[in-house]
């Protein structure tokens, strides 16, 4: 595979804290690559490290075999996870400005339409909502068409409507193959976007793959789920099954096995419910806490 | 330097000002208000405390006379050897009276009210004095601290108008963002300078010139030399400004900074009195703040008609001054994108 970012050895320590602990990984061009992990994992001080921002402690990142030298960031898009625009600029003045810091941008209609920004392009930024401030922080991000995207928590505070319309914008843009990384502590964003992940914890890689590899590495098994007055104690022992409170776990290799042997114990399958292993669950397998605690 | 993306910032940062009304009208206002207080206070009662200059010879002796009237609580005496230079401070407010004992004989401003009471005080006391005006056309104290006023106001936007915004800007990651760009740190900061330098000397045209219309400005020199000796002391407190906020990330830092900057400047660059008789270590630390030779300049251009050259040890510190604030500034100045 061809290699668009290389991470190689990356230290980062801040007096006596490690933020980034000997981090490596490869960013294949045209994917979507996820770096996860809790608050305080390292995610953003590794990807600040790859955009230039910050200057690493020890090791290196390679664009595509080369050192990061200053001209990078005419081939970049960095949407950043806090950023404050200039108060009084409206939406279209702030695209001017930010293109005028690029030799080559995309034209703005083109900006306009993909980041869907449309209906608030004379709206100053202070009066922005939410969504509507991460799009036009995203439109940044794609002014000078780069080919690398940087996006650090870019659904971070908007509400389950803004995200999805945000993971369509994603999709979009990655469907021009564009090499997206993106941090992120929600399981399902990186589920539906990365092609790629990497999860962090406490600055280290612990675990890294495509999401299936992971899931079909980690987890065997698909879970059943049952009421818990529908499983009789004695059975429940007989199978070691996990009692959640409310329902029983019942781990399965082979889900019509699983439930012939339910209904040869006469259990009832009102409320049954079958899940495969998520990212979330492979976290809490990993680290021993879900991730979004 | 590219100037494409230095020109973007600039209008920017102009639009953002222009558009924040608040502080476009504080900086259109608060000028004004000064300078209509200052007319009605100092048409009435005057200074509190009085100076008055003894034009002295070496080697004669103060006369019983003198002595006498030396014995005066919160009058301040300064000595003069030559009297054109003595009348000229009368004339321009440093002084209230000018008594020549050797010869008996006084002069006044008859424009100052602080000059009219100090006579009433002299008479009081002695009799026999020849009465003389100052000579040349007398100012009134509204033309005296105008400079002041209008180099505080500029002081105060140069200081706080970049130093503080900097040190918004890298808070709130406005620069972390402008990093990521390819506009480099010399493309920021001199566009930041420059339009600063726009803001405050449109801003300060505009407060004079609307001023001039109900004041009629007394006006000896040229509104050239005024112009530049404006430009000169604003782009030397921006250079000033941007020292002090090359490195911060606080706020409240900056804040603390920049009072302590401001407000000595403001107390002892001749804004408000003459420091005329100070003692002389006060006049050195005077010496060292930008305000105290915008002001004087300025005052010199519009009181006593000087020009650019006449007023060379000011122009010339000031240039000094920016150089070393600017080279200090662009050393120090950091994005400072760390947490």
């Amino acid at each position: 595979m061809n290699a668009a970012i290389s991470v190689q050895s990356l230290c980062k320590h801040y007096q006596d804290v490690c933020a980034v602990d000997n981090v490596s990984f490869e960013v294949q061009q045209g994917h979507c690559f996820g770096l996860l992990g809790p608050n305080g994992a390292g995610k953003t001080t590794t990807i600040e490290i790859m955009e230039g921002i910050i200057k690493a402690s020890s090791g290196q990142v390679l664009y595509r075999g080369q050192q990061v030298d200053s001209n990078i960031s005419q081939q970049i898009g960095i949407q950043f996870q806090h950023t404050a625009l200039q108060d009084f600029l409206t939406v279209k003045e702030t695209l001017s400005l930010f293109a005028s810091f690029y030799q080559e941008t995309l034209p703005q209609t083109k900006l306009i339409e993909l980041c869907d920004l449309g209906d608030f392009l004379d709206r100053d930024n202070r009066l922005l909502s939410g969504g509507q401030r991460q799009r036009l922080l995203l439109a940044l991000a794609l002014i000078n068409d780069p080919k690398i995207i940087f996006l650090d928590e870019p659904t971070t505070g908007l509400d389950p409507h803004a995200r999805r319309n945000f993971w369509q914008l994603i999709k979009n843009i990655k469907a021009q193959n564009k090499t997206i990384i993106l941090t992120t502590h929600y399981m399902d964003e990186a589920e539906q976007l990365c092609d790629d992940i990497v999860i962090m914890e406490q600055g280290k890689v612990i675990e890294a793959g495509t999401p299936h590899q992971l899931l079909a590495k980690h987890f065997e098994d698909v879970f059943i789920y049952l009421p818990c007055e529908q499983v009789s104690s004695e059975l429940q022992a007989q199978y070691c099954w996990k009692d959640l409170g409310d329902r029983i776990e019942i781990p399965s290799k082979n889900v019509e096995h699983t439930l012939s042997l339910l209904m040869q114990h006469q259990v009832a399958l009102d409320g049954l419910h079958v899940k495969s292993a998520n990212l979330d669950d492979l976290f809490l397998k990993l680290t021993g806490h879900s991730l979004q605690s | 330097m590219n100037f494409h993306r230095f020109f973007a910032v600039v209008k920017a940062r102009n639009i953002e000002f222009f558009r924040d009304r608040s502080s476009l009208g504080w900086n259109l206002f608060f000028p004004v208000l000064l300078l209509i207080g200052f007319s009605f206070i100092f048409s009435g009662e005057g200074r509190p405390s009085y100076k008055v200059g003894l034009i002295t010879s070496d080697g004669v002796e103060q006369s019983t006379k003198q002595k006498a009237l030396m014995q005066l609580r919160f009058i301040e005496f300064i000595d003069y050897q030559k009297l054109k230079l003595a009348t000229d401070k009368l004339s321009r407010h440093s002084i209230d009276l000018l008594i020549d004992y050797e010869n008996n004989r006084y002069w006044v401003n008859e424009e100052s009210s602080s000059s009219y009471l100090m006579e009433k005080i002299f008479l009081g006391e002695q009799q026999g004095f020849a009465r003389l005006e100052s000579s040349g056309k007398s100012i009134r104290y509204v033309d005296w601290v105008l400079p002041g006023i209008l180099g505080m106001n500029m002081m105060f936007s140069c200081l706080f108008g970049v130093g503080y915004v900097i040190v918004r800007y890298r808070k709130n990651s406005v620069l972390k963002r402008l990093k990521a760009t390819p506009l480099s740190a010399l493309e920021f900061v001199s566009a930041q300078l420059v339009s600063r330098l726009f803001i405050v000397m449109f801003m300060s045209t505009v407060v004079y010139s609307g001023c001039n219309l109900f004041f009629e400005f007394f006006m000896l020199g040229s509104y050239f030399d005024l112009f530049v000796i404006g430009a000169l002391g604003a782009f030397c407190l921006i250079s000033l400004g941007l020292l002090v906020a090359s490195r911060s990330k606080s706020e409240e830092l900056i804040g603390g900074l920049l009072n302590l900057t401001s407000w000595p400047m403001m107390m002892l660059s001749g804004v408000w009195f003459s420091l005329e008789g100070a003692p002389d270590g006060l006049k050195v630390l005077a010496d060292f703040m930008p305000l105290t030779h915008l002001v004087a300049g300025a005052r010199a251009i519009i009181t006593e008609g000087a020009t650019l050259s006449d007023i060379s040890f000011h122009v010339n510190i000031l240039l000094v001054m920016s150089a070393v604030f600017l080279i200090l500034g662009s050393y120090l100045f950091s994005w400072n994108t760390e947490r």
